[in-house]
């Protein structure tokens, strides 16, 4: 027995309505001011593709493209490898102290960017220094007042924001990996080793494609963190695509030029998690 | 093999513990520090304070108007999620119960819509509701819905895929119509998958910053992200207050999580999987 088509559609209302409203028309709205002037105030005139040329002579937003580029390939292989390692320390017998490993791993997930920004704002700036002077090494002196710490700072606060989520993900995967299929390679003499990487390695591949797509297009996102820990600084240095895209919209006020980043930025973030799925689901049936 | 075993198991249990201090060791310079004076964080950042003191806490806790601010996430959290769960499990079971290629068709719109990333639509977005005058607090909630509403509609049409029709058709011959079978037979029937919506899109809702701060950024509106934030930029020179306020900002969603964790990491793994 099928719905009637009038109640059918009453259904779906609410939820088709909000996605318009708030997805659909606004990406359509989007493209058009890319070839605008719009200041938020009101079009002015249709520029064609003048956004999109001035783009490439934009030395900050593409400084901002790269800077993001190389935060998220730095932060996505910290994740997945720290993630991987959790999920299997947690997944060993160890009793109840297992799960305890795991809540603390995950706990900074539960809190938001702005929070956690601050609060390695704090351990950066503060803690660092009474490190470095406590032993003298200098190495924890300064840090995020200079490019490279800020870089490195922001992939600290991100790898330790996601990697228990990734290890839940590996988890709920490792767990579906078929006991007997362990105990029949155990018997058969392979060892912890082998037993990983013959075993629950290819069965987990699948696992690699969610996390992947996941941390890869969050890393690329990443705007609160970005904005608590460095909001950009030193000069720009550690600005990311997202908060170059806010500032050219909403502090100076170039709407259809900061949209035409934007859709730049739809378009990277596209092809990357388009070519991303199509390579891991490849490795996927070739094991 | 036995001592073997056993070593194993040691060295992993050393491991994890090390890893475990590291990991909180942030929350709890946060904690301690924010137990001490002024002078007492400059003269230490990483030893005990030498006398502990709570007075950062009801300066912090009053200058974040932190009753009022703790209300506006919780009315914003709740109400959203509200919507959501109503609305996106009203599709879902739509989508699931009426296959043909109006279905296929929404189907494809909701996956094509979950590519979108937020930053490429935020500036239409915000002049379009800004025109009809909805950059308040239903505004907010619509938004919700509409960003939040791909996943959720995976995740019930998933579910309700593995509810028996017959199930519809017995009640529906018993008398009952559409709405209540979805109200009384199939709601019931998806407590988890509920759960699991609800815990993805409270701790999102919870913790934005960005889309509140274009939003809602008005004084007596702000969520604890955004107060957060405000407070910072003023006393990020004061320490002792700023930290104080990070702990008072964590506080409720570090007790949730202790009362909820197991349904949490379970909401937290059926969405991603799925």
């Amino acid at each position: 027995m099928n719905f009637k088509k009038r109640t059918y559609w009453l259904f779906l209302l609410p939820t088709l309505f909000a996605l318009l409203v708030v997805l659909i028309i606004p990406f359509f709205q989007g493209v058009y001011y890319s070839f605008t002037s719009y200041d938020g105030f009101q079009v002015s005139s249709f520029i064609g593709l003048e956004n999109y040329k001035n783009l490439f002579s934009d030395e900050q937003f593409l400084y901002s493209l790269g800077f993001t580029a190389a935060f998220s390939v730095v932060s996505v292989i910290g994740i997945n490898v720290l993630g991987l390692s959790f999920a299997l320390l947690v997944t060993q017998k160890l009793g109840k102290v297992s799960t305890l490993f795991r809540t603390i791993y995950f706990m900074p997930n539960l809190i938001g960017g702005i929070i956690l920004g601050f609060i390695w704002q704090f351990v950066f700036l503060k803690a660092f220094t009474g490190i470095a002077d406590l032993t003298g090494i200098e190495f924890f002196r300064g840090w995020l007042s200079d490019t490279q710490t800020g870089f490195w700072g922001l992939v600290i606060l991100f790898v330790w924001q996601m990697s228990g989520y990734i290890m839940v993900i590996y988890i709920s995967f490792l767990n579906n990996v078929p006991k007997e299929l362990l105990e029949a390679a155990t018997i058969d003499g392979a060892n912890r080793w082998q037993n990983f990487w013959k075993v629950k390695f290819p069965l987990i591949i699948p696992a690699f494609t969610v996390s992947l797509f996941l941390t890869l297009s969050n890393a690329f996102k990443v705007y609160d963190q970005n904005m608590a820990l460095t909001s950009g600084g030193p000069f720009g240095s550690t600005e990311m695509a997202t908060m170059n895209i806010y500032d050219t919209a909403f502090k100076v006020q170039e709407m259809g030029y900061a949209q035409a980043k934007a859709i730049v930025f739809l378009i990277i973030i596209t092809l990357i998690s388009v070519i991303q799925l199509q390579i891991t689901r490849r490795k996927e049936t070739e094991l | 093999m036995r001592v073997k075993e056993r070593t194993h198991k040691y060295i992993m249990l050393f491991v994890g513990a090390v890893v475990s201090l590291l990991w909180i060791y942030p929350f709890y310079l946060v904690l301690v520090n924010s137990l001490k004076t002024k002078s007492g964080i400059f003269e230490s950042t990483l030893g005990l304070p030498s006398v502990p003191t709570l007075e950062n806490y009801p300066i912090a806790f009053e200058e974040m108007d932190f009753i009022l601010t703790f209300f506006n996430s919780i009315v914003i959290t709740g109400g959203s999620i509200f919507i959501i769960v109503i609305f996106t499990s009203m599709a879902g079971y739509a989508l699931s119960r009426k296959p043909g290629k109006a279905s296929t068709f929404i189907y494809l719109l909701f996956a094509i819509c979950m590519l979108i990333p937020f930053q490429s639509i935020m500036i239409p977005l915000i002049s379009i509701f800004g025109a009809v005058d909805l950059l308040n607090r239903t505004g907010l909630a619509i938004m919700y819905l509409g960003l939040g509403s791909s996943l959720a509609v995976f995740l019930y049409v998933g579910a309700m895929k593995g509810i028996p029709k017959a199930l519809d058709e017995a009640a529906i011959i018993d008398g009952c119509n559409r709405f209540q079978v979805y109200w009384y037979i199939m709601l019931p029937m998806l407590k988890s998958t509920t759960v699991t919506v609800i815990v993805l899109n409270a701790i999102w809702f919870w913790n934005d910053y960005l889309l509140p701060s274009l939003v809602i950024n008005k004084e007596g509106m702000y969520t604890i992200p955004l107060r957060t934030f405000y407070f910072f930029g003023e006393y990020s020179t004061q320490w002792h207050l700023a930290l104080a306020a990070l702990v008072i900002a964590m506080i409720p969603i570090i007790i949730l999580y202790m009362f909820l964790q197991r349904y949490i990491i379970d909401g937290i793994s059926e969405g991603a999987v799925k």
